[in-house]
């Protein structure tokens, strides 16, 4: 059974004027146990849809199931407590700045009706979880954000989720610290089972620690696979747009003109430089390398390049065919800048 | 310079104005905290907007408001008779000092709930607090700098309407500077109730402020 099931959901805001749809039919299942992403540039209904999960917004239509049970069906009662077995975790960290980190992670385990000392003892394994054991009388206000977001963490894993909830956490963060915070969702993830959904607006993000990906683009959910698909060959130009994180539109292979470059997606275990080099010899031809990139695509090394072909059309298509054999997934880049 | 009996009189000036003070800002609070989170609570961005509420209230708190203190503390003449007995002295006081203080204090309690970072508020709903718990342990906490100031210029505010009631019998220090320094031409004494009205203002104040910074975790540097 899949830990969060979205089916048809809607939600509109009503406005004076005019109706926002922020989510238009959206249907998601994301099993349990998973680190899934949820992309989307800024405006496209990813907080809409990650609030929606734990109903801090009702849904205008359809319905959400956490393990089978639809919450529009539970009392207010049951439904706060089901939130208790949600964590979520911030852009803003959301700690309470007038209570020291230790109060901080005990906080919802008190809301709970936990004994202080059961609590305070609780806390401090988390806090431990998050490497922060020695900053436990310390205020908010005297941590950097990566600090803020490992106590939001401790705070959130407090009462035992089953699911955690992250609206772009490490957006506000440097890219090193950012990093750190998401190898420790990804440990707490394999240490706890927990499911994670991150939603973001960096396809990094993605790519560093999640095993399914749905891109959302204007309410509507546009792409969902596995990263890898995903990344590889990006069916959407919302897709393509967040993984380039450019405005460069890709294109299908046979619609392409001659000269545009292709983007090519190796796999592990492939290297670069003898299959440019080999295809250089092989084809007597000079190829244009625009961009080359490595990155971490869950867990696999990846590696990406933007080359210029030659505008002959034969040696073009033959070039592509000789990639292609080799295992590597080819697309066409129009108006690479 | 002055002879036993002058002392003695503003020694009791100075414990009357403490206690109209300081129990008229205490009663103001018990009747102006709920008043200002319910202010809060059923506002437009509030945990459980209620515009009939919100409205009504608002209302009442604007219109006591709107009346200047002095003629609020005469039309009031009946009702603290009703209520105390009689309508002069420093118990009497109280009730008008109340009456204007609490739809202040209302709008100081709503404008610093207000003020409570929302995320905060929406990671408690997260939890799974209810309204309730929201209010007492995240609201009134987060907010409680932006309280206690409010309550120290409510208290030095309170200060000066309890010398202002001096005119129409009030008692206290107030009182001791109209029967002597206006009407008894005493400028002496007149300035020495000043000079101590002053002096317990700016205890009031600072005392209060220490308290805020002491309990203030926010930007705290080093
Ligand atoms: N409470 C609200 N009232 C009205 N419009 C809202 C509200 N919350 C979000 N929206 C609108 O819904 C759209 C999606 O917002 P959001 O889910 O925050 O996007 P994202 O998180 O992807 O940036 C935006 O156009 C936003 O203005
Ligand atoms: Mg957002």
């Amino acid at each position: 059974m899949s830990a969060i099931e979205i089916r048809h959901l809607t939600k509109r805001f009503e406005a004076e004027e005019h109706t926002l749809t922020a989510l238009d039919d959206v249907n998601l299942s994301i099993a349990s146990g998973t680190v899934y992403g949820i992309i989307g540039m800024s405006g496209a209904g990813k907080s809409t849809l990650v609030r929606s999960i734990n109903f801090l917004e009702k849904p205008s239509e359809g319905q959400v199931l956490i393990d089978g049970v639809d919450l529009s069906s539970l009392t207010a009662k049951q439904l706060r407590k089901e939130r208790s077995r949600i964590g979520m975790i911030f852009q803003g960290f959301n700690l309470l700045e007038q209570k020291n980190v230790i109060d901080n992670v005990c906080f919802p385990m008190r809301l709970a009706g936990i004994k202080k000392k059961e609590a305070y003892a609780k806390a401090r394994e988390l806090l431990k979880t998050v490497a922060l054991e020695e900053k436990e009388k310390e205020y908010p206000s005297r941590l950097s954000g990566g600090q803020k977001q490992r106590v939001a963490i401790a705070r959130a894993l407090a009462t035992d989720p089953k699911i955690l909830l992250c609206d772009e956490a490490t957006s506000a963060l440097d890219p090193q610290t950012a990093g750190s915070i998401l190898r420790l969702l990804k440990e707490i993830n394999e240490k706890l089972k927990l499911t994670i959904v991150i939603i973001t607006h960096q396809m990094n993000v993605v790519t560093e620690i999640c095993e399914r990906v749905a891109i959302v683009e204007n309410g509507k959910l546009v792409e969902e696979g596995p990263v890898e698909c995903i990344f590889e060959a990006p069916q959407t130009d919302a897709a393509r747009e967040l993984i380039s994180g450019t405005k460069e539109a890709y294109m299908p292979l046979e619609k392409a003109e001659n000269g545009t470059p292709v983007r090519i997606v190796f796999r592990e275990n492939s290297s670069f430089e003898p299959l440019i080099a080999n295809t250089i010899l092989k084809f007597g031809t000079p190829i244009n390398i625009l961009k080359a990139d490595t990155r971490n695509v869950n867990g696999k090394a990846k590696g990406e390049m933007i080359l210029g072909l030659p505008g002959d059309k034969e040696k073009r298509e033959a070039i592509i065919r000789y990639f292609r054999e080799r295992g590597l997934t080819v697309t066409e880049v129009r108006d690479y800048v | 310079m002055f002879d036993q009996k002058t002392i003695q009189m503003l020694l009791e000036g100075i414990g009357d104005t403490l206690y109209m003070t300081l129990i008229s800002t205490a009663v103001a609070y018990v009747l102006g905290l709920p008043a200002g989170i319910l202010l809060s609570v059923s506002g437009k961005e509030g945990l459980h907007p209620n515009r009939i509420i919100h409205g009504s209230l608002g209302f009442l708190c604007n219109i006591i408001r709107s009346v200047p203190f002095l003629i609020l503390l005469i039309l009031l003449i009946p009702f603290t008779r009703a209520l105390v007995g009689k309508s002069y002295g420093s118990t009497a006081t109280i009730v008008p000092l109340v009456i204007c203080a609490a739809p202040y204090v209302a709008r100081v309690v709503e404008a610093a709930l207000n003020e409570v970072d929302p995320g905060v508020i929406e990671a408690a709903k997260a939890m799974g607090a209810d309204n309730l718990q929201i209010v007492t342990k995240v609201m009134l906490v987060e907010a409680r700098t932006a309280l206690l100031s409010g309550a120290t210029i409510t208290t030095g505010i309170l200060l000066g309407y309890s010398a202002m009631s001096g005119t129409v019998g009030g008692g206290g220090l107030g009182d001791i500077a109209v029967r002597y320094g206006y009407y008894r031409w005493e400028t002496g004494i007149m300035v020495v109730t000043v000079l101590l009205l002053i002096l317990i203002f700016q205890l009031i104040q600072n005392l209060g402020m220490m308290i805020v910074r002491k309990l203030d975790h926010r930007k705290r540097q080093g």
